[in-house]
């Protein structure tokens, strides 16, 4: 697809990008090449957290997909890039948390050191 | 500020801004550029289109993403542009279009005679 004409403006005088990095329809960009592969466990938990903290199973809506998205586009063009689907996901959710206060960033990084140990004695057995 | 009631399709239940656009009217996007979660696609953004339809009143998105509730509604559209306008180099045939559901907000009315 061609570039649009509004692409002069997408550099502006406070340095900052017009453009979002995620906002990509009808930039150049290769053949999309459709294929299928199954979901590894991780990523299906990742899912799963979304569905059952978006509400829609019941209980309180504890996120909405417009903080998820507003936490995808914030992460950086080069991190976005590397990262798969589902990392996206759930650095946005963890952000999203953070956000709202559920957990704070002290309990996050403690329990990532609890889960890095447990891995950690289970690698050595 | 009006209330809209549900309609079957588009249920919307929430206090909502009054439209302002009809089915034929001809507007232009608001070519802006704020921080935060937006939902217009900004190669769209400065272009003229025509009012497809109206889609319903739905709480911000905008203001979603930043955990407020959105509210009043703004009214959605889908609007109708000419995919020649919107890409310079489009090599399809000249009558074909894009439709895009596009909020209220980030659209105003293009004035007679004005040149498109």
């Amino acid at each position: 697809m061609a570039k649009s004409d509004s692409d002069s403006e997408s550099e502006r005088p406070d340095g900052l990008i017009a453009r979002g990095h995620h906002d990509m329809g009808g930039l150049p960009a290769g053949r999309v090449e459709p294929s299928e592969h199954d979901y590894a466990e991780w990523e299906r938990r990742v899912d799963a957290l979304m569905v059952l903290l978006s509400g829609v199973k019941g209980g309180a809506p504890r996120l909405t997909v417009d903080e998820l998205r507003k936490n995808i586009e914030a992460i950086g063009p080069e991190a976005y890039e590397k990262m798969g689907y589902y990392e996206r996901w759930v650095t946005s959710i963890t952000q999203t948390m953070i956000q709202r206060g559920i957990v704070t960033t002290d309990e996050l990084g403690r329990k990532m050191e609890q889960v890095r140990a447990r891995q950690d004695v289970a690698c050595k057995k | 500020m009006q209330e809209i009631a549900g309609t079957g399709q588009y249920p919307t239940r929430h206090p909502s801004v009054p439209t302002q656009f009809a089915p034929g009217d001809r507007v232009r996007v608001r070519a802006t550029a704020p921080l935060g979660h937006i939902r217009t696609p900004f190669y769209i953004r400065g272009h003229v289109g025509m009012i497809e339809r109206y889609c319903g009143a739905y709480p911000n998105p905008e203001e979603l993403a930043q955990m407020r509730d959105g509210l009043p509604a703004q009214p959605l559209y889908r609007v109708r542009f000419l995919q020649s306008d919107v890409w310079p180099d489009y090599a399809g045939r000249p009558e074909d279009t894009i439709d895009i559901e596009i909020f209220q907000h980030w659209l105003e009315r293009l004035d007679e005679g004005m040149v498109a």
